[in-house]
This record gives C-alpha cells, sequence and structure tokens, in this order.
C-alpha cells in the first residue's frame, strides 16, 4: 500500500479495544482450491462493513466462516473477544440473512420471525412483544399473519432483515440484501438499512457484488479477489486512492497507464509514461526509486476537456495531452467521450452535463486538450 | 456440543447403511459362497465351505454348478434367450416410449402434468393384474380374436397367448413408464430455440431432430433402457403367465431350480451368472444418475 | 415440424390405449355373467355376481389383510430408513461410505427380483443357523424383504426433494439457534412431507403389490394376496380376479386423481397469491 491515505486507514495496527470482530489468517480450502487466503482482518462496533468482490472472489465464503457454516482450514475467528473455532452456527451471537431471504415458506411471518426467539427458550409473551417491536421497525405491523409467497420482494427483504435482527445478534451478516430487488427498490431500501442499524447499533458485515451499494452502506469497505483481501479503508479511500491496478479497474472505470519514475520533489513524483506522451505529476505520492516501473491511475472525471491548451501550465507537456475526440456517449446527467491521443491510445473522459446548451458542444473529430489537476493521478502499488 | 452433532450424522447415514448392508448386500456373499458349494441331503442342502479332516480345516470349493450351467444347452440357450427377450423388448420399448415421451414434453403447461399422471397411473396398480389383463386379451377365444374375427379380418383365431410376441407385448406394458419417465425428464429441459436456430439455418425438420434432439437425448434414452434391459433379463411372471411353456427365462430357471430341484448351488450360480452381466449396466445407470444429481 | 408434432402425438394416443385397454377390459369383463372370462354373455350380463363370490373367498380375504398389514409395517418402516438415507445422501456432503450407500440404494430398483428374494431367503436361513433368528419364514421375513426394496424407492423420493429445496432454509434455522434435530422436525420434516407421503404411498402400494420376492421368503402359512392371485392365474383366468382388480384399480384412481386435482388446486391458490403479492408492491 503506497499511498499514504491507504496507509493510514489501514486496520492492521488499529487499537485492540476498537477491534470487536477479528480474523486472523483465515483461510478455507476445497480441495485443491483456496477459497480464503490468509485473511486478517477487523471489524469495529457498530460499522458497517461491506465486503466486495466479483463472483468467486471468497467473500461469500468468508461470510459463511463467520456464520459457522463452513470450518475455516486453518486460522481464528474472535467476535467479541471469544473464540469462534468450535462454536457451531447454532451456538453463535452472530445472525445472517441470506440472500434468497431464506424464509420458511410453511411458517408465517410472525413464526418466521419468531422461531430464533423460540430456540432461546423465551416466554410466549415476551416473544410476542420483541416481535411486535421488530416488525414495527421494519414497518410490516399488518402482515404478521401471512405467508411469504403472500409478500412482495421488497416485503420478504424486510422480514429477512426482522427475523434476523429479533435475537438482537452481536454482528449481523447480510448475502448480497439489494439483489434479489429491482433497482427503485433498491436505492430506497438501502436508505432503511441504514437507518435500521444506526437505531439498534449492531454491527453488519455485508457481502455484496455491487460496488455501488458497498459504497452507500459501508462505513469501510474491503475489496476482494482470489481469496485475499486486497484493501480496505472507507469508499472514498477505496475510490480516491485504489491501492493496485485490480482495485482501481474494479471499483469505479480507471485509465491506467504504466511508466517509469524519474524523480520526485516537493510537488510530487514525476513518471515518464510513452504510451501518454507526457509527463505525469502524481502529488502526495510516495516516491519510488528512479527508474522503477509503476502504474498511474487517473479516474475519467478527474479529466478536463478543452479546446486550448490549460493556462497555468501554458502548454507544457505535464499533466496534458492532446487528442481527438473518438465517440461522445451521452448519458443526460453526464457525457462520456473517448478521446484518442498520439500513441493511439483512447482515453475515457467524463463531463456533467451542468448548463443547458451553454457552450458549443465539442462534436466528434473535434481536436481537444485533456489536462489534470496534480492530485488526480494516483500511483498503484501493484 | 460438537461431537454430539457430528454423532448424530454419523447414526443417520449409519442406520440405512447398516440395514442394506445386512439385508442387501452381504446376501450377495451367501449367494456367492452357496455357488461354489456342492449339493447334500441335508438341512441346509449344500456342503460347508469347510471340511474337517483329522483336525485341520479343508477348504471346499465346487465348482460343478458352474460346470453344469455352462456346458447344459438348455441353461445355455435360456440365458442367451432372456437376452434376446429384454433387448428386443427395450427396443419396442423406446420405439413406442420415445414418440410419446417426446410428445409430452412439447404439449402445454397445462396439459402435461395430466399426461404424466396417465402414464404413472398404471404404474400405481397391481403389476400382476395388469399382466393377467393380458391373458383375457391374448387368449385364444379372448378379446382381441375376437374383435378381429368379428371384423372379418381372419377366419381363425390367431394363437397370440404363449409366444414370444406376448411375452414382449407384457414387458412393453409393464415396463413402459420407466422407458418414458427418463426421456421425458431429459427431453423437457431442452431448449427450444436450438431447433429454432437450426431451421433458420435451413436444416428441415427431420434433420434438425437427428442432428439436434436425438443427440442431447442420449442420457435419457441410456437410462431408460438400462432400467427397463436390466429387470427384464430376469423377468419372472410376465413369461410364467404369457410366454412360451418349451422356452424358459432365466429368472424362472433360478425359482425352478431352488422350488422344483431343491438345488440351492445352481440356482445360486444362476444368480450368480445373472449379476455378472448385468452388474456392468447396473454400475453404468448408478454413474448416470449421480451425474443427473449432480448437475441439480 | 409440424410432421414430427403429428407423429409424436399419435404415438401417444396410441401408446395411452394401450396402456388403458387392458385395464378397461379387466373392468368391463368383472361385470360379466359368464365363467369364460371374455365372451360376453350379453342376456345376463351386466351383473355383480363375481363381487358376491369374491367377498365370500376366505382364502382371498385373509391373504388380503395379511398383505396389508405387511405393507402398513413395510412402509412405515422404510419411510423411516429411506428418509434416513436420503437426508445422509442429500445433505452430508462426500462423507466417508457415501459411494457405498448411494450404489446399495439404487441397486435394489433395477436388481432382477429373483436374485432379490433368493439372497433374502438364503440370508434369512444362514441367520436362523448362526443365531437362531428369524424362526422359519413367514410374514416377518417378508416385511423385512419388502423393507429392504421399498426403502430404495423411498430414498430417491425423498433425495430428489431434499436436492430440489433452497439448503439456506436449513441453514438459516441453524444460524438462528436450532439444534441440527430441531431444524429437522421444524424446518426440513415439513418442508418434504409430501415427498415423505409419496414415499409412504409408493412403498406401500409396492409392498402390497410385489410377489417374486415375496415367493421367495414366504412360508407356508404366511400367503399374500399376489400369492393367492398368482396361484389362480397361472392357470387361467378367473372372474372373481376381474372384480378384485376392479376394486384395486378404482381405489387407486380415487386416490391419485383426487390427490392430483387437490395439488393443481394448492398450486393455483399459491400462484394466485403470489400475483396479488407481487401486485401490491411495497
Amino acid at each position: 500500500m503506497n499511498t499514504a491515505s491507504a496507509r493510514a486507514s489501514a486496520p492492521r495496527s488499529a487499537d485492540p479495544d476498537s477491534a470487536y470482530v477479528s480474523l486472523v489468517d483465515v483461510t478455507k480450502k476445497f480441495g485443491d482450491f483456496t477459497a480464503v487466503d490468509a485473511v486478517s482482518l477487523d471489524i469495529r462496533r457498530g460499522e458497517i462493513f461491506c465486503l466486495l468482490g466479483g463472483s468467486g472472489s471468497g467473500k461469500t465464503t468468508l461470510l459463511r466462516i463467520l456464520a459457522g457454516f463452513e470450518t475455516p482450514s486453518a486460522g481464528t475467528i474472535r467476535i467479541d473477544g471469544a473464540d469462534m473455532s468450535a462454536i457451531p452456527p447454532y451456538e453463535r451471537p452472530v445472525n445472517m440473512m441470506f440472500q434468497s431471504y431464506a424464509l420458511f415458506p410453511h411458517m408465517s411471518v410472525e413464526k418466521n420471525v419468531a422461531f430464533g426467539l423460540e430456540q432461546e427458550g423465551e416466554g410466549r409473551e415476551q416473544i410476542r412483544r420483541k416481535v411486535g417491536e421488530i416488525l414495527e421497525l421494519v414497518r410490516m405491523s399488518g402482515y404478521g399473519a401471512r405467508k411469504p409467497h403472500q409478500l412482495s420482494g421488497g416485503q420478504r427483504q424486510r422480514v429477512a432483515l426482522a427475523r434476523a435482527l429479533v435475537k438482537r445478534p452481536k454482528l449481523l451478516l447480510l448475502d448480497e440484501p439489494l439483489a434479489a430487488l429491482d433497482k427503485k427498490l433498491r436505492e430506497h431500501t438501502q436508505f432503511e438499512l441504514l437507518n435500521i442499524q444506526q437505531r439498534l447499533g449492531v454491527t453488519f458485515i455485508v457481502v455484496t457484488h455491487d460496488q455501488e451499494e458497498a459504497m452507500t452502506l459501508g462505513t469501510r469497505l474491503g475489496v476482494m479477489n482470489h481469496g485475499r483481501i486486497v484493501q480496505v479503508g472507507s469508499p472514498a479511500d477505496i475510490y480516491e486512492s485504489p491501492a493496485t491496478r485490480f482495485v482501481a479497474d474494479f471499483i469505479g472505470s480507471v485509465n491506467m497507464f504504466e511508466g517509469r519514475v524519474r524523480g520526485a520533489d516537493a510537488a510530487g513524483v514525476y513518471i515518464e509514461c510513452d504510451e501518454l506522451g507526457c509527463t505525469l505529476r502524481a502529488e502526495g505520492a510516495a516516491s519510488s526509486a528512479a527508474g522503477a516501473t509503476v502504474w498511474t491511475a487517473i479516474r475519467p472525471e478527474r479529466i478536463n476537456i478543452g479546446r486550448q491548451p490549460p493556462a497555468d501550465t501554458g502548454g507544457t507537456a505535464e499533466n496534458a495531452v492532446r487528442g481527438t475526440v473518438r465517440e461522445i456517449a451521452y448519458m443526460g446527467d453526464m457525457s462520456i467521450y473517448l478521446v484518442q491521443i498520439a500513441s493511439g491510445r483512447m482515453l475515457r473522459v467524463t463531463l456533467p452535463n451542468v448548463t443547458r446548451g451553454a457552450d458549443r458542444p465539442l462534436t466528434r473529430e473535434e481536436s481537444v486538450w485533456l489536462f489534470w489537476h496534480g492530485s488526480s493521478p494516483v500511483v498503484l502499488a501493484e | 456440543m460438537r461431537l454430539s452433532a457430528r454423532a448424530g450424522r454419523r447414526l443417520v447415514a449409519g442406520i440405512p447403511t447398516l440395514w442394506l448392508l445386512v439385508l442387501f448386500l452381504i446376501p450377495f456373499v451367501i449367494v456367492l459362497r452357496i455357488s461354489i458349494a456342492d449339493v447334500r441331503l441335508a438341512i441346509p442342502p449344500y456342503t460347508p465351505l469347510f471340511s474337517w479332516h483329522h483336525g485341520t480345516p479343508h477348504l471346499e470349493l465346487h465348482w460343478d454348478a458352474y460346470q453344469f450351467l455352462l456346458t447344459d444347452a438348455l441353461y445355455v440357450s435360456s440365458y442367451l434367450y432372456s437376452l434376446k427377450v429384454a433387448a428386443v423388448s427395450t427396443l419396442w420399448c423406446l420405439g413406442l416410449g420415445y414418440p410419446m415421451a417426446y410428445a409430452i414434453a412439447r404439449a402445454g403447461a397445462a396439459t402435461r402434468p395430466m399426461l404424466l399422471m396417465l402414464i404413472v397411473l398404471p404404474f400405481w396398480t397391481s403389476f400382476l393384474l395388469r399382466v393377467y389383463a393380458w391373458i383375457g386379451l391374448l387368449n385364444y377365444n379372448g378379446v382381441i380374436n375376437n374383435v378381429l374375427l368379428y371384423l372379418g379380418l381372419i377366419r381363425h383365431p390367431l394363437a397370440l397367448l404363449q409366444t414370444d410376441f406376448a411375452v414382449y407385448i407384457g414387458i412393453v406394458y409393464s415396463y413402459l413408464p420407466f422407458m418414458i419417465l427418463p426421456l421425458y425428464a431429459n427431453l423437457e429441459k431442452h431448449d427450444q430455440t436450438l431447433l429454432e436456430a437450426a431451421a433458420d439455418l435451413g436444416a428441415r425438420p427431420w434433420r434438425a431432430f437427428l442432428a439436434i434432439t436425438l443427440p442431447q437425448s442420449l442420457p435419457g434414452i441410456v437410462a431408460g433402457s438400462l432400467l427397463v434391459f436390466i429387470p427384464a433379463v430376469g423377468e419372472y411372471v410376465i413369461p410364467t403367465l404369457l410366454g412360451r411353456p418349451d422356452q424358459l427365462m432365466i429368472g424362472r430357471v433360478l425359482s425352478d431350480e431352488f422350488f422344483e430341484n431343491r438345488d440351492w448351488p445352481v440356482a445360486s450360480a444362476v444368480a450368480i451368472l445373472i449379476l455378472a452381466l448385468l452388474v456392468v449396466p447396473i454400475l453404468y445407470l448408478q454413474r448416470l444418475e449421480r451425474r443427473e444429481l449432480g448437475a441439480k | 415440424m409440424r410432421s414430427r408434432r403429428l407423429f409424436a402425438r399419435s404415438a401417444l394416443a396410441l401408446g395411452l390405449v394401450f396402456l388403458y385397454v387392458p385395464i378397461a377390459s379387466l373392468i368391463v369383463f368383472s361385470f360379466n355373467n359368464s365363467r369364460l372370462v371374455t365372451v360376453w354373455d350379453a342376456v345376463h350380463s351386466p351383473t355383480l355376481k363375481w363381487y358376491g363370490v369374491l367377498v365370500h373367498n376366505e382364502q382371498i380375504l385373509r391373504a388380503a389383510w395379511l398383505s396389508i398389514r405387511i405393507a402398513l409395517v413395510a412402509a412405515s418402516c422404510s419411510v423411516v430408513l429411506g428418509t434416513l438415507a436420503g437426508m445422509a445422501l442429500a445433505r452430508f456432503g462426500q462423507f466417508r461410505g457415501r459411494l457405498l450407500l448411494a450404489g446399495m440404494t439404487t441397486a435394489p430398483i433395477v436388481m432382477p427380483e429373483v436374485i432379490t428374494g433368493l439372497s433374502l431367503l438364503l440370508l434369512f436361513v444362514a441367520m436362523e443357523q448362526l443365531i437362531g433368528w428369524p424362526r422359519g419364514v413367514g410374514a416377518v421375513t417378508i416385511a423385512l424383504a419388502h423393507i429392504t426394496f421399498c426403502m430404495a424407492y423411498v430414498t430417491v423420493v425423498v433425495q430428489s426433494r431434499l436436492t430440489g429445496f433452497d439448503q439456506s432454509l436449513e441453514e438459516a434455522a441453524m444460524d438462528l439457534g436450532a439444534r441440527p434435530a430441531k431444524v429437522f422436525l421444524r424446518v426440513t420434516l415439513p418442508l418434504i412431507l409430501p415427498a415423505v407421503a409419496s414415499g409412504w404411498l409408493l412403498a406401500f402400494t409396492l409392498s402390497w403389490d410385489d410377489l417374486v420376492i415375496t415367493q421367495f421368503v414366504a412360508g407356508p402359512g404366511s400367503s399374500t394376496l399376489p400369492m393367492v392371485i398368482f396361484s389362480k392365474v397361472r392357470f387361467g383366468v378367473t372372474p372373481d380376479v376381474n372384480a378384485l382388480a376392479t376394486i384395486m384399480v378404482l381405489i387407486v384412481a380415487i386416490g391419485i386423481v383426487s390427490s392430483t386435482v387437490w395439488m393443481r388446486y394448492q398450486q393455483r391458490r399459491r400462484e394466485r397469491d403470489e400475483q396479488l403479492a407481487a401486485a401490491a408492491n411495497m
């Protein structure tokens, strides 16, 4: 992790008191396949931690290990200080909301929610009170007598949430909580989920493949690839300062260039990039040895586009390059420009469509300047 | 706590395994063991595995039963005859069952369960009585002959009962659902757009069927055929009620050797020889089924 | 494409005729007056004469009663064993002995019955020699044999139902604090109950119907209904068997048809509920 901000957010050296859930070198092998590879992770009390990754990245296996459905091949897991290794799922202070919701089809909503409390042997009055409260919290009060198949997708999701929360677990695991909902409902539910989490203060671990979902829900994100956690940080950290090419590429879209470090001074690190045809100056990047080969990423929205060269650089070959607009995609709130530079490489640039019909819009095949601020390029670790 | 959960699982898997070991697998070992004994007039009517001579045990192995079976023309012919009957009946079953399964798989979603129910319904009624029904139909003065005479298609009643034909009819009739169900399960999964694509590329319907549907349904064909062929080889009731009195099938030979001749070693050797023939198809069928369940 | 469909449809029609004509003829001739089953006596038919003969046939009634008792025992025991085996095969992953259990549960289904029958009898004889039990063959050995081959069918039915349903339901129950036995009783069993019930019915029917295996393991005093029928029909047709067949077909048909209709009604109600729920989204 080369960038300073990524290092600051890395939880490894964090105060041990704040580590509510802690995983040390957790590994899970299925035969020859390593699904989870030596993952160490600390999660703080009351936070929403999102595990983000593609299919097969190991995020779901990690969640199932936390729930107790899979036994890790190596490593230890502690929740609130207690070692979980020998604790079966039915004795863990952990509840899970399944991707399919897994509502018992033969039980009413009330019975579904009460199931967990009944296993604790609580009194009937108390169970009824708690079920009523939690159903009220998820706004499903009138639906207690219904069967799951009589509910819509959004309602099922809320019942599943209520069922998982009613025992007030120390940790709630959510497996793709919004994947089964349609797009409009998803946005609304996201905020509702945040609201409920804040009211109850339960620690959430959310598994998702959807970066937008992870960004809005998570207080912190862990990006997974090939069974490893490649970066941990706040949504802004991950987006603004991706540590690796994988993270930069996985989260949002990005332009990446290979280059050679020329040197560094107070203004930043200077990187020669043949493909780009200009020198990249990256402010605040940790300096690598001169001559080292590094990758640099620039987000499309951090690149400016104009007919004139940028005034302050005066046409120098630093953080500015000439190109020709090849494609323009109008997306409503913004437009995407594909600009070809001298080397033949296409760069992706996005501009918000803020004013209506103000300037003369750029057209295809128009010659333009691309330039960006020194804080925009991010030097990647690998 | 964890141990008790594991012990529970061991119990769940262990009880049925133990039951089948004792009542399914070990019996075959006993059959094998008796097949290499010799008959004797005693209870039980076969020689023990060890005999004692001057205090030392002697292993008694008798291959007489096998020798007898493999050289006696009567047994060899009934063995081959059983294979022929099972093979021919399986082909008939396939010829009738395939288009039936195809028609059901392509029927409307509303009629499909109805049709499946009609196929399975006879299976729930007595097998013995359904075979018995064919006696009444195939008899010399039975329904079929009466109808044909009435229509003037024949002048004298045909000898239908106690023929190979009657046995084929009986087997096809009794085992048809076993052919149709796996075929249907396979055909139902086929992607119709493949045929449309083939038609779009210029394949005529029958060609498209031969090039696309048939090869894809091969697992269903194999599974259905094995489900008919394997039990048909050892079929006892159908040939006894409908078949020729002069040519026995191997299942009947086994039963007669055991009950009529009280020759346990020969009966056991017959069982072993049938098994030797069927063990490969049975294992193959199990592999097919495992793959089918795994695919889910 | 049309010609192929036409061909398939006529084959289906022909096949259904083939399946049902024999059953229909059984029923029709049960009302025939003549002792010659297949010659319709138009003068005195239809008649219920053979039904009268049937209900006064002591031998048949006794055999039917024995068959019912054996089928009840065999179905109930095989459902328990088959459900256990189905659970193990569908839920325990790759445990030691899995291949053995899987092989032993599918083999009895295709195994020629003469072989199963012979091997079971030889087992019972050997057991009696070794441990003195079972003492001779009879109802007990018939039941043991029936349980063995019936449980194979139950296992297949239960296993395929279990592989068909979402395993996360069981995980959810466990996650909410239910121990494995409780998970089975509260979640798994209620959900596979239809499969268990049809497994029981299937086992009952198979036990009630079995002739070949039963012949091997039955004793002199323990003739089941199929054995009595077989000894009667072996030497030609007898009209009272037609009457018996008609009664049996009627019971099965009523049972199957009404259960199918009921299941379709349930399904349709469920679909309607789901549509309503989807329409009232949020």
